[in-house]
């Protein structure tokens, strides 16, 4: 149904502009490893053309949300209307300090189809740094600017970009102890967000696969409570089947083959694991503790978790096969739902400790533990496709649950642009 | 919910209840067994002034009301525990001795837990008290083909407070009557 985005370099036969024959070294970059960055003074003036205006608005968004840019406002733009097919006049940028500068332009052929052009220019260095076109639908157009946005981001930092991407997440209304929770999706800046679920029945962790539009979630009810597959693009929904006893936290394999969860029998949770070609399922633990929040490594060997086997909630790795368990956390607290970062690097996880709740994140054998937020009520981390960056849900005392982010610095903690009440959001790997 | 609507069904029931003494005066009837008041229950509700005629009122015996309102439906645990505590054995014990009276009917018990923790972990957590009840039923006589347990985890406060005492609320296990009373 979507239209693919079709991603086009520009050749440099296409442009008439003087700086692309000298292919020096950008001079501007962002470390996204510093802690104590100074955001980047970037500088996005409307795209000439239809819808360029709105294009130029959810690209600034977009990287004045991430932390790592400043977008200079637009009343203070020397230079107005610029045509792609020029150079800037780089004094004035220069003037009012942006360091970056992006400008684009739109055209809609006949037959709606819409290209966007746009350069990102390196504005002290006067060098173009990017010059790209992308071309899709006219109603496409926001993925579009998150594309820009991502290759921008790309060039920039020196890592994939997490922009064109969506985040379904359990919305929540009505009061503390009638709370009606719907599962619901939209794009990673709050844009398009729709229900996929009615509220009849409580909803609860949403996973996105890494690999696909589907996702994995559990649906509780009086009579007990089961976990589905979702798949986003055609609407199919399933049910894992029966497990002879509560069923919960799935979660997708980084290859989407596989699905861990918990299930509780007599009052003993424990992990397994199905293949979802053969729809087989293991026992990996068989403790007579609380063993959940199953996350795999990317690779798919191991397996994180949470279990109060040491008297507490304490996190855990194991091989995927169930052997060689281990744990990893000994800081004072409880800690719970670990999660994999896409990358491998980290496994990020929330800690109660002092009557407080952390987002924190710490190596795979335990060490660098480092605490990102704290508050009241923190709980449920997910990555973004890039691993830079984490979404969680917070809560305030009394107050109702709000969907934030942190970057894998802590420096930035920020709300999501989701004006509602939200929980358990899950990030989606990058659009097609 | 109000005081109101509870109150107005509660006059109901005296009305109900007065006609059946009338009619099974006779018969001899199981012997209502004392309030428990539970420590951490909630308080009593106000109650309306008293009309002219003097009634005794309470549930009719077997009732979902009698459960909820001579036995106790809920049980308290402390923090991440799922023992069942000194206080809530007599509540259990009663609820047992109960459903031994009333052997058609059928309970779900549902765990619960306060906000202090993740979702999965307080949904196991839930489920353990759910059992830990079910446990104690069953040793005190009740078939587990009459019991099904499931864990709300921290979905369901009857509390929606932050203070020690609603999260004290918070941790239960309720016993929902889901069909067989009278």
């Amino acid at each position: 149904m979507r239209l693919r985005i079709l991603f086009v370099a520009l050749t440099a036969a296409l442009l008439s502009v003087g700086a692309l024959t000298s292919p020096a070294q950008a001079q501007i970059e962002v470390d996204v490893n510093r802690g104590d960055i100074q955001p980047l003074p970037v500088a996005v003036p409307g795209f000439r053309g239809e819808r360029g205006a709105e294009i130029a608005q959810v690209i600034t968004n977009n990287l004045e949300r991430s932390g790592l840019f400043r977008p200079i406002d637009p009343a203070a733009f020397i230079e107005r209307d610029l045509d792609i097919r020029y150079q800037p006049r780089f004094a004035d940028w220069k003037t009012i300090n942006a360091q970056g500068l992006v400008n684009g332009e739109v055209t809609v052929d006949a037959t709606g189809r819409l290209t966007v052009n746009f350069r990102l220019w390196d504005v002290f260095a006067e060098q173009q740094l990017l010059g790209m076109q992308f071309t899709s639908t006219s109603e496409n157009w926001r993925r579009v600017a998150h594309k820009i946005s991502d290759a921008v981001y790309e060039r920039l930092t020196g890592e994939k970009g997490y922009f064109d991407t969506r985040v379904v997440f359990v919305a929540e209304s009505g009061g503390r102890i009638d709370r009606v929770k719907r599962l619901a999706i939209m794009d990673q800046d709050g844009a398009n967000p729709s229900y996929l679920t009615d509220g009849s029945y409580i909803v609860m962790t949403p996973r996105f696969s890494s690999t696909s539009q589907e996702i994995t979630y559990m649906a509780l009810r009086p009579e007990g409570s089961s976990i589905y597959l979702f798949n986003l693009e055609t609407g199919r929904r399933e049910s894992l089947g029966s497990f002879n006893g509560m069923v919960f936290a799935p979660r997708f394999s980084h290859d989407g083959g596989k699905v861990a969860f918990s299930v509780e029998r007599g009052g003993n949770t424990d992990i397994h694991v199905m293949d979802l070609r053969s729809r087989s399922t293991s026992r990996l633990t068989t403790d007579p503790s609380i063993d959940t929040s199953p996350s795999f490594s990317p690779d798919g060997r191991q397996i994180t978790f949470n279990s109060d086997r040491g008297g507490s909630p304490q996190l855990y790795v194991m091989n995927a096969d169930g052997s060689g368990e281990r744990r990893i956390s000994f800081g004072a607290g409880r800690y719970m739902t670990p999660v994999w970062s896409p990358t491998g690097e980290f496994i990020a996880f929330t800690k109660q400790a002092g009557g407080r709740f952390h987002i924190g994140v710490m190596r795979p054998d335990g060490s660098g533990e480092r605490l990102l937020t704290t508050s009241y009520l923190d709980e449920g981390p997910t990555w973004a496709p890039n691993g830079r960056v984490l979404m969680f849900s917070r809560e305030t005392p009394g107050g109702a649950a709000r969907l934030w982010t942190v970057d894998v610095t802590g420096r930035i903690v920020r709300p999501a642009p989701y004006p509602q009440s939200g929980s358990d959001p899950a990030w989606s790997p990058l659009l097609n | 919910m109000t005081t109101s609507s509870i109150t107005k069904r509660a006059a109901q029931f005296a009305v109900i209840a007065l006609a059946a003494a009338s009619v099974t005066a006779c018969a001899s009837r199981p012997q209502p067994t004392t309030p428990a008041p539970g420590p951490t229950g909630p308080p009593p509700s106000t109650q309306p002034s008293t009309p002219a005629p003097p009634v005794s009122q309470g549930a009719l015996p077997g009732t979902q009301q009698d459960f909820v309102i001579n036995v106790g439906d809920r049980v308290y645990f402390d923090f991440d525990s799922y023992s069942v505590r000194s206080d809530a054995a007599p509540v259990l014990e009663a609820q047992a001795a109960w459903l031994n009276r009333y052997p058609a009917v059928m309970i779900r018990l549902e765990g619960n837990a306060d906000e202090r923790g993740t979702r999965e972990y307080n949904l196991a957590l839930g489920a353990r008290r759910a059992n830990a009840v079910r446990d104690f039923l069953v040793s005190r006589g009740v078939s587990s083909s009459r019991i099904t347990t499931v864990s709300y985890g921290k979905e369901r406060p009857i509390d929606p407070g932050t203070s020690e005492d609603a999260y004290q609320r918070n941790r239960n296990a309720h016993t929902a009557i889901t069909s067989g009373a009278r």
